[in-house]
């Protein structure tokens, strides 16, 4: 077997692996190649024909494929080289990337840096335990979401959608505009998985309930689906007996929440993130395996495709420094990020000392609804950061940005953690 | 409907009715169990099935456990063909080339006060005929298994114990059967079964079928059809298992497959790596009315939850892919019903066949066609194939092979299932070869497409492309299962996309 060499591979050629190609391209990287597993690149931008992305990139509203094609475009007049229809099989420490397609068969390529940007899968039926019958008629929204947009085919008519993710909402708009009867969205939290404007603009424009503290609780139909039984759930998340209400559909879409695609990434010993469920990396989106990078949703669920834009852009980056000579290697003293009171997780989970930015820009998500509140970031105990936001929610991605004179004079036993406070 | 080597004949109103040798009611793994021993001897054979596959039933959801044979009462026909069976698990896999491993089992004592109990079931299995079958101290019993409670007594050791892919096994049975002659017709639902002058009559959704012989492997179903034919009625009672399949993550958490110390209801919650590397632990046993129920519920759910940690510390429930239930066969006596009933000569049951009935399969197989071959002085015939080739796993091949593969057929180079690394070439096997796959089950158990931890999320609509244009059907003709389980209700608002679709032609003229 030939084995070929690149300075950066890109794993995934969707939105973050397509702008983080670019970025290490125009860093200077003559030699970029993606690796896709599908017929084109752009990911699953390419099924999301609403409008809405790339207020933040390019101040314009696109749609998922126009959004897609700006990047493709870019990337081709690159030349970045991209292989499709090609499944990567696995990736050793050493960075030998094996993949497989049609023409090629099993191939090999040396990388002298890794991007992942394997995106991330829907949770299924199955990790729920929804109990009842496992008839047809049961798709996740995304699944849906490219039946009606890609196929042109409509999954059922009547339909009842299970989780207030945004492919969800989306989805609950778009079924209604081909004439589906969208009955209910039924959500167990108390309060809406996706964006605010999702929930404005796919829902209540269109007179469809939420039913927040809602799950369901079974499943009728033997062959296609025929209804579904929702009831209203306790605070945690135990369906109330007596709360419950049949609905007939042939129809359930799930939006259940995104899972990243880290089945390559553990393979090669790449440290997970137990909240995240992707790496765990410093500020330069660096995993624990050196030359190994990660951005977009492989990472974390990012909910703008803008924010995957912009963090792919900075793995690509840096894994350009990393191809051409990082300053003097030595060991790298790493400041542990901790997610304190009221914050899910960070990304990234610490920072180097030895640091090639001056800023650190640092993404995390609350795990509860809070208003008029504080972002606040300690080190050591000591208050560094107090800033007042009117609302926060888990649905949408927070960020702070560290300046650099803050990480000043850091020598790597300091301990950063940031929370969210009352005052 | 009919998948073989003769066409059904139909002509005007009226029908020409085939009369055949033998007519086998249900296509799960005793029905093709028993095709498949009966396909060497010359015979006109058929199966009817109700569904659009084979194991459509009871065959597709169970434990995958070949079982060692200690459990069933001393004498029984149950303990003879479950120690028969599993002793010909080896070279009937060897010959159909379906996945099945000799993983041993334990059965784990908690309490010293039980190790009595334990005792006696190590003899009765010494007494079955099985083989190797030894008393682990607690010592022993972690070391061969760490996972255990470390509460644990003592274990019974079955070196025989096994697991097999109860999909594989069953089309493999199918798929050799129709080889060898042996005609398939699905979605054929047996109404009634009534004896004739020398024959029997069954009437079916899709006309009347004659059949000299009737083989009753009707799984849940079959005391109904007995009852048809047979002044001694028997009575089934369907006999829900709940599991849970978790992620191949969590395969390794056991080796062995586990089971505790048997209760009334019986072999309890067990927890066993499956042969395709994924950790499956159930079942649940609760006696219901509906032969259809196949419905998971939540008291089941919670019951799982609740023993699957009894004898196994640690499982990670949080690893969940799917849950499923299955309905057995159980027949009040809890015994295998094999023969002719005495007031219905010509017509064999194959009835109560509930756990261990996939380890008894081929034992079962192998009895009722000598049973027919005696009665209906058959003659092996000519040219039986005996061996299959399952469908190749580009990934399981070493890289040399793998290549050559592709080359030779590029579609052994595209993954369609991604979780599962399953490629077009495989479904395109699975389509095509005898008793092919034509629905989305169906090409998932006879590839493991959309079993993974996606569960189909992805490949749906790229297997749904390949069904529709190898099968040349519509898209809205695609199923999950057959039947209505129709996938999409129909193309987007017709009318509206004809009209854009001709817009943006004129435009570009």
């Amino acid at each position: 077997m030939t084995i070929e060499t690149y300075s950066v591979v890109v794993i995934g050629g969707g939105p973050a692996g397509l702008a983080a190609a670019i970025a290490a391209r125009k860093a200077g990287i003559l030699d970029v190649l993606i690796l896709e597993r599908d017929r084109e690149p752009g990911g699953i931008l390419n099924q999301c024909i609403h409008n809405g992305f790339g207020l933040h990139t390019f101040q314009e509203e696109l749609t998922g494929p126009e959004y897609a094609d700006r990047f493709i475009v870019q990337a081709r007049e690159l030349g970045v080289a991209c292989e499709l229809n090609t499944m990567v099989m696995g990736i050793s420490r050493e960075r030998v990337v094996t993949a497989m397609n049609r023409e090629k068969g099993m191939f090999r390529v040396q990388a002298g840096a890794v991007i992942l940007a394997m995106g991330c899968r829907e949770r299924a039926r199955g990790a729920l335990n929804i109990p009842g019958y496992r008839p047809a008629g049961i798709f996740s929204a995304g699944t849906a979401q490219r039946l009606v947009n890609m196929e042109g085919y409509l999954p059922g008519r009547e339909v009842v959608i299970l989780g207030s993710g945004d492919i969800g909402l989306i989805m609950a708009r778009r079924m209604t505009l081909e004439g589906a009867r969208v009955k209910v969205v039924a959500e167990r939290m108390p309060y809406c998985g996706g964006l605010k404007r999702n929930m404005v603009q796919c829902l209540e424009d269109y007179g469809i309930p939420l039913k927040l503290c809602h799950t369901v609780v079974d499943i009728q139909g033997r062959e296609r689906l025929e209804g579904v039984i929702l009831a209203q759930v306790d605070e945690k998340g135990r369906p109330i007996p007596g709360t419950e209400e049949a609905y007939t559909c042939d129809t359930l879409l799930l939006s259940v929440g995104l899972i990243p695609e880290n089945e390559l990434s553990l393979e090669m010993g790449v440290e997970l993130d137990r909240v995240t469920s992707g790496p765990v990396v410093d500020e330069n989106l660096e995993t624990n395996i050196p030359g190994v990078f990660a951005c977009g949703n492989v990472l974390h669920v990012h909910d703008l495709v803008d924010y995957v834009s912009e963090e792919a852009g900075r793995a690509g980056k840096n894994a350009a420094v990393f191809v051409t000579g990082r300053p003097a290697e030595g060991e790298r003293r790493q400041i542990p990020l901790t997610a304190g009171q009221g914050v899910r997780y960070t990304v990234p989970q610490r920072i180097c000392v030895e640091r090639t930015e001056p800023c650190v820009k640092i993404r995390f998500r609350v795990d509860a609804v809070f208003q008029d509140s504080y972002i606040s970031v300690y080190r050591n105990g000591e208050r560094i950061m107090h800033r007042r936001k009117a609302v926060m929610a888990p649905g949408e991605m927070e960020e702070v940005i560290l300046p650099g004179a803050m990480l000043e004079a850091c020598t790597g036993s300091e301990r950063i953690a940031i929370k969210i406070e009352k005052e | 409907m009919e998948q073989g080597s003769c066409l059904f004949l139909w002509m005007g109103q009226g029908r020409i009715t085939i009369m055949y040798d033998i007519c086998i009611i249900g296509a799960g793994v005793t029905g093709c169990a028993i095709a498949r021993e009966l396909s060497r001897y010359e015979a006109d054979i058929c199966v009817l099935e109700r569904c659009e596959d084979v194991c459509c039933g009871t065959s597709k959801a169970n434990s995958a456990i070949i079982h060692a044979g200690f459990d069933a009462q001393e004498g029984s026909l149950m303990a003879r063909l479950n120690v028969e069976g599993n002793r010909k698990m080896d070279r009937l896999a060897k010959e159909l080339d379906f996945p099945f491993r000799r993983n041993g089992s334990l059965v784990v004592c908690l309490h010293e006060e039980e190790l009595p109990v334990l005792q006696a079931l190590c003899e009765r299995g010494v007494r079955n005929g099985v083989e190797g079958l030894r008393i682990l101290s607690q010592k022993e019993a972690l070391e061969k298994e760490p996972n255990l409670q470390n509460t644990v007594a003592g274990a019974l050791y079955a070196p025989t114990g096994g697991i097999v892919c109860p999909f594989l096994m069953t089309i493999a049975l199918a798929e050799n059967a129709c080889v060898n002659g042996v005609r398939f017709r699905f979605d054929t639902k047996v109404m009634s079964v009534e004896k004739a002058d020398g024959f029997y009559r069954l009437e079916t959704d899709r006309g009347m079928v004659e059949s000299r012989y009737v083989v009753n492997a009707a799984g849940v179903y079959a005391d109904v059809f007995h009852n048809m034919v047979s002044r001694h009625a028997i009575h089934m009672t369907p006999r829900k298992g709940e599991y849970f399949l978790l992620d191949r993550r969590a395969g390794t958490h056991v080796s062995h497959t586990v089971f505790l110390l048997p209760g009334s209801m019986g072999k309890g919650v067990l927890v066993s790596p499956t042969v395709h590397g994924n950790l499956i632990v159930g079942p649940t046993a609760v006696d219901i009315d509906n032969k259809e129920g196949t419905n998971t519920t939540r008291e089941g759910m919670d019951t799982l939850a609740a023993q699957a940690g009894l004898a196994v510390r640690d499982i990670p429930l949080g690893q969940v892919i799917t849950s499923f239930s299955g309905l057995r066969a159980h027949e009040d006596g809890h015994e295998f019903i094999i023969g002719e009933p005495e007031d219905a000569k010509g017509f064999v049951d194959a009835a109560g066949i509930e756990s261990p009935g996939l380890t008894s399969a081929p034992a079962i197989g192998s009895m009722v066609a000598e049973l027919l071959r005696e009665r209906m002085d058959l003659q092996e015939k000519n040219g039986f194939v005996a061996k299959r080739k399952g469908i190749v796993h580009p990934l399981d091949l070493p890289e040399e092979e793998q290549s050559a593969l592709i080359r030779d057929n590029p579609a052994y180079g595209t993954i369609v299932c991604r979780c599962e690394s399953v490629t077009e070439g495989e479904i395109l096997d699975a389509i095509h070869r005898p008793v092919g796959a034509r629905s989305l089950d169906g090409i998932k158990r006879r590839t493991r497409a959309g079993m993974g931890r996606c569960q189909s999320g992805f490949c749906a609509p790229r297997i749904m492309e390949l069904l529709q244009r190898e099968l040349s059907v519509g898209l809205e003709e695609i199923t999950k299962s057959g039947g209505s389980s129709r996938i999409v209700t129909g193309r987007l608002k017709e009318s509206t996309m004809e009209r854009s679709e001709k817009n943006s032609q004129e435009g570009e003229a």
